[in-house]
């Protein structure tokens, strides 16, 4: 029953795909604005089945349905509720089913948004949404569909991979990257519709801005929780392992980046309209890529989907979309023509074009690495692997400059800057760079840690001081308390606060980023029970295991304790533990953190428990992690900048958020 | 010119639309267009040669050379067996664990194996890899079967034949050379097929 | 001195102050490497076969804590990091390598982000310095 059910609704929803896709360019080649109504109303009808599709799997797996296949292996009896309601997602074809959720919900999203008046390029901006949704429907109907029966139903079924049932964070992952990769159709669709019709101008740009930032804030959130899933779950004491899937949810976020930034030249400038246009379709690409590398069975990661046949499909999808895409910019290249030029390197829009260009060379170095394994195997069948030292060592350099220019973007003005007026608001970050540096030397960290931290020192500094620039501008002006006159600055120019805000944040973890792996204390201890062994700074003395049945997974728990070597004070106790799921084929460990907090440092203990060779020795792995907990702080700072610089910036004449202060005005000059 | 949304009407102002172009031009844009869209072709092709391939598999390094020796503790009896005892026989050496699903699967394919070549003097041995004692002979218990077994103490022969998961399954020929080598579950015939190529070759020699 | 040669100066001055701390810290840095840290190097170096895309050195597999010691034991006996690798690659081929050697086709991960960096360089300055097209802006 939930197989018709899903089966039928999936079909409809794709047929009213193809309806609305086919409406809307009818509509609008022949002028019948009834018919194109037509089309944007069937969006609403397009989400009500596909989400009958969604809640028929849920049904099926609280249900204990295992005539259905898709139950059968990712659920089970014992399967606890909560994890039976992920068991939607965390499989490739479930997953598939909560794609298209999203993407029905952003075109019923589109529809509304423009249900009383609506640009020119609606019509086709609509088609293109109801041509990506038919592609996700077609596959979700095809060969992985999640509505495969089973002739005979087996009594009980799998359950769902263990990693995948260790930990409520599945539940807000998935959702999260979803909600920004599929986000970025929104702008996707509209630049589309922007080539096809020649409407070439910043329109389209105007139209999806907040859904642009909304998709990166998704992104964003969805990357934290990828990696604070992997530093919770997985037990190797790290959070970023260049694994292809995690590559690939991170170029777009790249793309995504500059294209937030240059959109703000185009803005204002008239420039580099060409390559915005190349910028969204290139993250929209890159979502595409995404899926297709992570269900195409091309790479093998940790995310090991179902073996599938659907990579050609996703190829075809994807070669359609970047052929598409781009030969409608290479076709309409004649009236994308910038209508100004870059005053001097000297100038806010220089530094932006600086960041899209780094930006860019990340997104390059990512891919290139993630893709070479495929290249070297087509050119001399070879198998060879492109791992984290690659990685660490081509972004980090390029992310020390990006950081740079993160401290003096927010300090130059648009147009051009005089020389004086810069070097005067370079002073006090600069110079506080320098004190941390001596600070750091002296304390004998290490020549990185200087740079890193140097750097770090001068970018917050610099931020804060435009940040406090702008709040006292406003209280000089008005009289406003501290309070009152923040609110007057961010509201006159939301996109520019938010943004220093997220800066804040993006800094806040890189901090946190370089300071884990700048002390890099680990070890790999066998302890006997009741015995202390030394390691890293700590007393750890085992004190035995316990087992604990689950209905779903047997569980060794070890209980470890850690002590201050200098008092012999019980610092934490520990508990990592072993899962027993019956289907797995390596016990799934589960590791025990005490979390950093400014009261102990900000170092997170982190242990997991490895082996045990009899109930009364184990071997576990023990972390000394500062900063970690930085770079959670710095993720949800950067979302809530995004937040921040979505709000609409209240009625300036021109639009565009103008200078900040007499000062900026004055400084307007050439140089 | 261009405005944001005012919150009263919105105004989607009229944007320029692209001019036409003489032919001149339009002979320019399509080569434009042919060389964006080059590269772009020749990713999609590269993609594309990733597709029908498994991503796990793995040729193995070892076909052809000596097979690494090893001298395991046995499981199912006392003592230890040792590859100089095996020099001159053909050995499926099988490397599995009690929590491995496929290693199931393989079960009776290995039986029926060993039923039929033991007399031949072909020599069918089961190295556990990262599994307990008592986990292996739990699956004895319950699967049968009676050929050697050993567990591999710090998985050294493992890794000394480059195992990384399991099942993994060797042919070893009679003069100690590693003839095959498969991973997953192992089938009746592929055993068959190479352990009788294995025997026409120690008999040639 | 002009309040634009003061600037000039401090900041140069600063910079001078960061560089010259850049120096003494890695001076004071570099021990020599335990056979610990000697083994965690290698192994930060080899996938590890079961968990994908994890070093030897993070993978909390066992079969990775195996090959750890394994490494340890070889290190103990005298081999050099390059014969360590070289079991290794004799085993498992040369995908067991993190990084492919530098050999054959294997030069276009190693040039291709110091290429894109140089080429990204030279774009934004030929950018940068673009002349003014002539057309109006707006407004």
């Amino acid at each position: 029953m939930p197989a018709l059910v899903g089966t039928i609704s999936l079909a409809l929803a794709l047929a009213l795909a193809l309806y609305g896709a086919t409406a809307a360019i009818v509509g609008v080649r022949t002028g019948r604005p009834r018919v194109i109504e037509s089309a944007r109303t069937t969006a609403y009808s397009l989400l009500a089945l596909v989400v009958v599709a969604n809640l028929a799997m849920l049904a099926a797996l609280l249900a204990n349905d295992f005539s259905l296949k898709y139950v059968a292996l990712n659920s089970s009896r014992a399967t606890p509720t909560f994890f039976k309601v992920l068991a939607l997602w965390s499989a490739d074809e479930g997953s598939l089913l909560l794609w298209n959720l999203v993407l029905g919900g952003y075109l019923a999203a589109v529809a509304f948004r423009f249900r009383r008046s609506r640009p020119e390029t609606f019509p086709w901006a609509l088609a293109v949404m109801f041509g990506v949704s038919a592609f996700y429907l077609l596959l979700v109907l095809g060969p992985t569909t999640p509505f495969a029966t089973l002739a005979t139903a087996p009594a009980d079924g799998r359950g769902p991979l263990p990693l995948l049932q260790n930990h409520p964070l599945m539940a807000a992952h998935p959702p999260m990257l979803y909600l920004g990769f599929i986000g970025f159709t929104v702008p996707f669709a509209f630049a589309i519709a922007a080539l096809i019709t020649g409407r070439v101008s910043d329109a389209w740009i105007r139209i999806t801005r907040r859904w642009t930032i909304a998709a990166w804030i998704f992104l964003t959130v969805g990357l934290t929780l990828g990696a604070l899933w992997s530093y919770s779950v997985l037990g190797w004491g790290g959070y970023w392992a260049w694994d292809p899937v995690e590559n690939v949810a991170l170029l777009p976020w790249l793309t995504a980046t500059a294209f937030l930034h240059s959109v703000m030249v185009q803005e204002r400038r008239g420039m580099l309209k060409v390559w915005n246009l190349s910028l969204i379709v290139g993250t929209f690409a890159l979502t595409v890529l995404g899926t297709f590398l992570t269900r195409g069975s091309i790479l093998a990661s940790v995310h090991t989907f179902a073996e599938s046949i659907v990579g050609p499909l996703y190829l075809v999808f994807l070669t359609v979309v970047l052929l598409g895409g781009f030969g409608l910019i290479a076709w309409r290249r004649e009236a994308l023509r910038g209508e100004a030029a870059f005053d001097t390197p000297l100038s806010r829009e220089s530094v932006f074009l600086g960041n899209n260009v780094l930006l860019l060379v990340l997104m390059f170095t990512v891919l290139v690495g993630t893709i070479y394994p495929l290249l070297a195997e087509a050119v001399t069948n070879q198998k060879v692997s492109v791992g984290s030292p690659f990685f660490n060592r081509n972004t980090a350099p390029v992310a020390l400059l990006l950081m740079f220019l993160m401290g003096i973007g927010p300090l130059l003005p648009w147009r051009a800057a005089s020389l004086s007026a810069v070097l005067r608001r370079l002073q006090v970050p600069v110079w506080a760079a320098a004190a941390v540096a001596a600070v750091l030397a002296i304390a004998g960290t290490g020549a990185a840690a200087v740079v890193v931290f140097g750097l770090a020192a001068f970018v917050a500094t610099a931020t804060v001081t435009e940040m406090v620039r702008g709040v006292r501008a406003q209280r000089r002006a008005h009289g406003y308390s501290v309070a009152a006159a923040t609110r007057a600055a961010v509201s006159r120019n939301h996109r520019l606060y938010g943004g220093l805000v997220v800066h804040l944040g993006l800094i806040v973890a890189v901090v946190g980023v370089s300071w884990a792996a700048l002390s890099d204390r680990s070890s790999e201890l066998t302890i006997a029970r009741g015995h202390v062994v030394h390691a890293e700074g700590y007393d750890l003395r085992f004190d035995g295991l316990s087992a604990r049945d689950e209905p779903q997974r047997r569980v060794l728990v070890a209980n470890l304790t850690v002590l201050d070597p200098a008092s012999g004070e019980e610092v934490v106790r520990l508990h990592p533990s072993l899962n027993l799921y019956p289907a797995s084929s390596e016990p799934i460990g589960t590791p025990s953190i005490r979390i950093g907090t400014p009261l102990n440092g900000m170092v997170d203990l982190y242990a997991s428990l490895v082996t045990f060779d009899n109930p009364s020795r184990a071997t576990f792995r023990f972390f000394v992690n500062p900063g970690i907990g930085l770079l959670w702080l710095g993720g949800l700072v950067m979302a809530l900048g995004g937040v921040v610089a979505a709000f609409p910036t209240r009625h300036r004449a021109s639009g565009v958020p103008g200078p900040e202060t007499a000062t900026e005005r004055r400084e307007q000059v050439r140089v | 010119m261009s405005t944001d949304a005012p919150p009263k009407e919105e105004r989607f102002e009229p944007d320029e639309t692209a001019e036409d172009f003489g032919p001149r031009r339009r002979r320019s844009r399509t080569r434009t267009i042919a060389i964006v869209l080059a590269p772009l072709v020749l990713f999609a092709l590269l993609l594309a040669t990733g597709l029908g391939k498994d991503p796990r598999a793995l040729p193995s390094e070892l076909i052809g050379k000596p097979a690494p020796g090893f001298s395991l503790p046995r499981l199912d009896a006392d003592g230890t067996i040792d590859s100089k005892d095996l020099d001159g026989q053909v050995v499926v050496l099988n490397f599995w664990a009690s929590w491995c699903l496929p290693c199931r699967q393989e079960h009776d394919d290995l039986e029926a194996v060993w039923g039929r070549y033991r007399e031949r003097g072909v020599v069918v041995l089961g190295v556990l890899f990262e599994d307990t004692p008592e986990g292996a002979m739990g699956f004895r218990q319950e699967l049968g079967g009676d050929w050697p077994i050993a567990a591999d103490p710090g998985s050294k022969t493992a890794i000394a034949y480059g195992v990384f998961g399991v099942p993994e399954t060797f042919v070893i020929a009679p003069d100690g050379t590693i003839a095959a080598k498969t991973t997953g579950a192992v089938t009746y015939e592929w055993l068959t097929d190479e352990i009788e190529a294995a025997l026409r070759k120690g008999n040639l020699e | 001195m002009s309040g634009r040669t003061r600037s000039i100066a401090l900041i140069v001055g600063a910079v001078i102050v960061v560089g010259i701390a850049a120096l003494f810290a890695s001076a004071r840095a570099g021990r020599t490497a335990s056979l610990g840290d000697r083994a965690h190097e290698i192994a930060s170096g080899l996938r590890c076969p079961v968990c994908l895309n994890l070093s030897v050195a993070d993978s909390p597999s066992r079969l990775a804590g195996e090959m750890r010691s394994e490494i340890q034991t070889r290190l103990r006996a005298g081999q050099s990091p390059d014969q360590i690798r070289a079991f290794f690659i004799d085993r498992y081929g040369e995908w067991i390598l993190l990084e492919p050697p530098r050999s054959g086709l294997n030069w276009v991960p190693w040039a291709v982000p110091i290429v894109a960096l140089v080429s990204g360089v030279a774009i934004w300055v030929a950018v940068v310095r673009r002349p003014e097209t002539g057309l109006q802006e707006p407004g």
